[in-house]
Parts: C-alpha cells; structure tokens; sequence
C-alpha cells in the first residue's frame, strides 16, 4: 500500500526530471566541466574520476575508508569469542588410502605429520582438483590486483577494486583449503595490523601536506619532498592514497570472512 | 542497438530481483542475488560508467554473494515465506 | 493528437519508471517480508537500485567513457565537456558502493548473533519471544 503510494509519487516526480542523456541537465553545468577540463593540467592524471575520487574530493574518501575500517572493527566486536572449547569429537583423514578416522573425546589425537589432514566437523571430500587449481591461480590474481591499483590512473580501477580483488584471492585461499590453514599463513594480528596500517598512510599523506604549511590533504605540498613539479607531485599523491585505500579494503574483505565463515570462532569454516 | 540490449537486461534485472525476493530456499536467493548484481555491473558497463561496473563487479558478485553464503551456512538455509 | 503526446512522454522517461519500480521492489522486499534475510535483500536491492538511477543521470548523448586518452605528443588538443561523460555521480556513488558492502558485512553478523540467541530466522516467531522476555 505504501509501495505504491511512493511509486506514484516518483513517477509524478519524474515528469520534472531532465530527458535522458541530456548535456544540458542541471547534473552536468555547474561543476563537472571545470573537473573534466582541468583534470589533465592539475594533476595529469587521465581518469578522471580516480582524480577527482583522491585529490578533489580527497575528504570524502577519507571519511569513506575510516567508515570501512569501523565497519570491520564493529563485526569484530559483535562475534569474535575467545574462548576455545575443543570440540570433542575430532575427524581425520589418512591421505594414502583416503580413510576418515572419527576420534571420540579421550582418544590420542595425531601429531600434525603429512599423512594424515583434520577435516571439519561437517565432511568434505578431498578435492584434488580444487587445491591444485587454486595453487595455480592465486599468485595470477595477486600480481591482477596489484596492477589495477597501480594502473588505476590511467585505466579503470584504483584502489577500491584492487583491494577488494587482493582480499578475494584470500578468500578463495580459504575456501579451497582449511579456514585453519588461511589463518596459520595470513593471521588474525597481521590483517588487523594491516588495516589500522592503511588508514594511517590515508590519514598520514594529508598531515604530512600540513607539515608544509599547505592545507590538509593538498599534494602539491609533497613537491618538497620528491623534488618535482607540483602537478606530478599530486599525481604521486593520488597513488600514494590509493595505496592505502586498497591494503584497508584488502583487510576488512578478510577479516568479514573469517569472522563470518566461523561464526567468530576462527576454529572450521566453509 | 544499443537501446535493445539495455531493455533485455533491464527486463533481467527486474526478474532477477523478484525471484530473489520470492523464493523459499535461501541459498537460492543468495545466487540470485549475485545474478542480480552482475547484471546491474553490465548496465552501469553499458552506460559508460566504466569505474562503477569495476567495483559492482568485484564487490557485489563476487565478496557480496560469498559473505551471504556464509552467513547462510551458519543460519538455517529454509524460510517460510 | 493527445495521445501522440502522452506516448511521446511514456516513451522517453520509461527508464525512469523502470528503476522507480525496482527501488519499489526493494522497499516491498523490506515491508513485507517476514525473514529477516530476506529484508536484507530487499535492502541491498533498495541500494543498488539507487545506485543505478544517480550513475542514470550522468549520461551523455555522443559522449565517451571519462578517461582522456592521453598522446605523448607536444600538442594537446583543448578538451571539450560535451565530449565526456559526467564524472561526478560515478565518484560519489564509488564510495556508496563500498559503504554498502561494509554494512552488508555488519547486518551478517547481527544476523548470526539473532539466530544464536533465539534459533530462528522468521520475525513472526522472534517478536513473541521478545514480548514473553519482557513481562
């Protein structure tokens, strides 16, 4: 009822609105064509919007990654418990026959050697095909995601999606193998260390501008530093931001899977 | 052309988001969902916002679908309505 | 000759009806619905949905993707507005897309923490629990 109240409304509404693809709109007259051409003098950045997105509207960006690192620390606060109940029931697997052992509580565990793999308590098959896939794959998508946040001035990209594809290579390094063995290589005080990491590099770049008597977050002070022109001093400055932006993106992506594939555990997964 | 491939995907779109609305099994609406997702990366593609699709189609098919699945597995996979 | 400019109107703002009805489908999802992962769904269509009519309005007829392709020669040729498409709604609806998965995150987990607590996910059996619990 109310659905379709608002709808009417909306499209009574929309009569007002511009035609689509309209150069003349109000959306596209007032600022957009200063940013569109001056974009290329100021900073020579040619994507435009990875340059207005970390040098004209740097603020913004700021705010948005401190809303990312908050939303991973929240996720922290509501699930992740400490303390560690072993289950009491434990399933192995031989790996040369493929035999599950299940060991019930007061049974000798075996020591971590290679013959033998704990399973979670849900039964999985031993996927082969997966593991070695995967192996194969992920360093491909590291060095993909470590381009796209280097290339993001010149092509589509930048530093949200570089991250967000660097935490998925994670993720899927987690899904194909144990979540333990995710943990053991990449653990929790590493990637919470990593995300207070990036937002310091964000907020950092922007004290260090100040140092120079310039306005905050204004690169053309990090001229004094590299000892360049103002302009490619702010091209350097985007990248540098977009650095930071992509380790905090990487982070939160993991730390949201590991938090939310266990259930705050961190002890089996998917 | 390019007016006839925008109304087929938006036709896509729509049907996508009701399905995933009215489905029973929540797995299902969590696949869905990432259909829906990628879909909407191919419009924003199909409009020329090249940056937006980028994100929509790494964040929303790809970490989007996988957080939802997870949290499927940890709650139960049936609904009532 | 009314009804040639009444379809002249239906045709050219039929997009616009097209996401109207698809923010409706969301709001729908979110009202109606009693699974509270299904409210979750009609939330993030509700943002999508958004998303897509604010990127709609930065279109340009004739207009390229607003990346300048960038030639190393001395002369550089004076960029004209009209040739690209608008910027502006694509910056800020980058940052409303990674806000949305951030949430998305955090409504996961607070749905984790309900189905721990009282081991359902359907709201008509989760409110009176909360009532009993209050008496």
């Amino acid at each position: 009822m109310l659905t379709v109240f608002l709808g009417g409304l909306l499209i009574y509404c929309s009569f007002e609105f511009p035609l689509w693809g309209d150069p003349n709109s109000p959306a596209s007259t007032h600022v957009s064509p200063y940013y569109i051409e001056n974009t290329l003098e100021d900073t020579s950045v040619p994507n435009i919007v990875t340059a207005v997105l970390a040098d004209y509207r740097g603020y913004d960006t700021m705010f948005e990654t401190v809303v990312i690192f908050t939303a991973g620390i929240a996720c922290i606060f509501l699930l992740r418990t400490f303390k560690t109940v072993d289950p009491d029931i434990r399933l192995y697997r031989h790996i040369p026959t493929g035999i599950t052992l299940r060991i019930e509580k007061g049974g000798k565990f075996p020591e971590d050697s290679s013959h033998f793999e704990r399973l979670d308590t849900v039964w999985i098959p031993y996927g082969l095909i997966v593991k070695t896939t995967c192996r194969l794959v992920i360093p491909f998508i590291q060095i993909f995601a470590l381009y796209v946040i280097a290339h993001g001035h010149y092509s589509p990209g930048g530093g949200f999606q570089g991250g967000v594809i660097m935490g998925a290579s994670l993720v899927l390094y987690a899904i194909a193998f144990d979540l333990r063995s995710a943990i053991r290589r990449v653990s929790e005080r590493l990637i919470t260390l990593l995300c207070t990491l990036g937002v310091f590099i964000y907020a950092g770049t922007g004290i260090l501008c100040m140092l120079f008597e310039k306005n905050y977050l204004d690169y053309s002070a990090l001229a004094n530093i590299f000892g360049v022109d103002p302009v490619s001093a702010r091209s350097h400055g985007i990248l540098i931001v977009e650095i930071g932006v992509g380790i905090v993106v990487m982070a939160v992506m993991v730390i949201l899977y590991y938090i939310l594939a266990s259930a705050g555990k961190h002890d089996e997964g998917l | 052309m390019i007016w006839q491939i925008e109304l087929i995907i938006l036709a896509i779109v729509i049907i996508c988001s009701i399905s995933a609305l009215a489905v029973k099994d929540l797995l299902s609406a969590a696949i869905l969902f990432g259909a829906y997702s990628f879909m909407m990366c191919l419009l924003w593609a199909i409009m020329g916002a090249v940056d937006v699709a980028f994100t929509e189609a790494s964040v929303g098919a790809g970490i989007s679908t996988v957080l939802f699945v997870a949290a499927v597995f940890q709650t139960s996979r049936r609904s009532k309505d | 000759m009314m009804a040639d400019g009444a379809i002249e109107i239906l045709i050219s703002r039929i997009n616009y009806w097209v996401y109207i009805a698809l923010m409706m489908i969301g709001l729908y999802g979110i009202i109606i619905k009693k699974n509270i992962m299904k409210k979750i769904i009609g939330v993030s269509i509700l943002q999508t949905a958004v998303i897509l009519f604010f990127v709609s309005i930065g279109a340009k007829r004739d207009a390229t993707i607003p990346i300048i392709v960038h030639t190393h020669d001395s002369g550089r040729t004076a960029i004209r507005a009209a040739d690209f498409i608008n910027p502006l709604p694509h910056v800020l609806m980058l940052t409303a897309i990674v806000v949305a998965v951030a949430t998305l995150g955090v409504a996961l987990s607070l749905i984790i923490k309900i189905y721990r607590e009282y081991n359902t996910l359907e709201e008509d059996e989760i409110l009176p629990q909360l009532r009993e619990n209050k008496l």
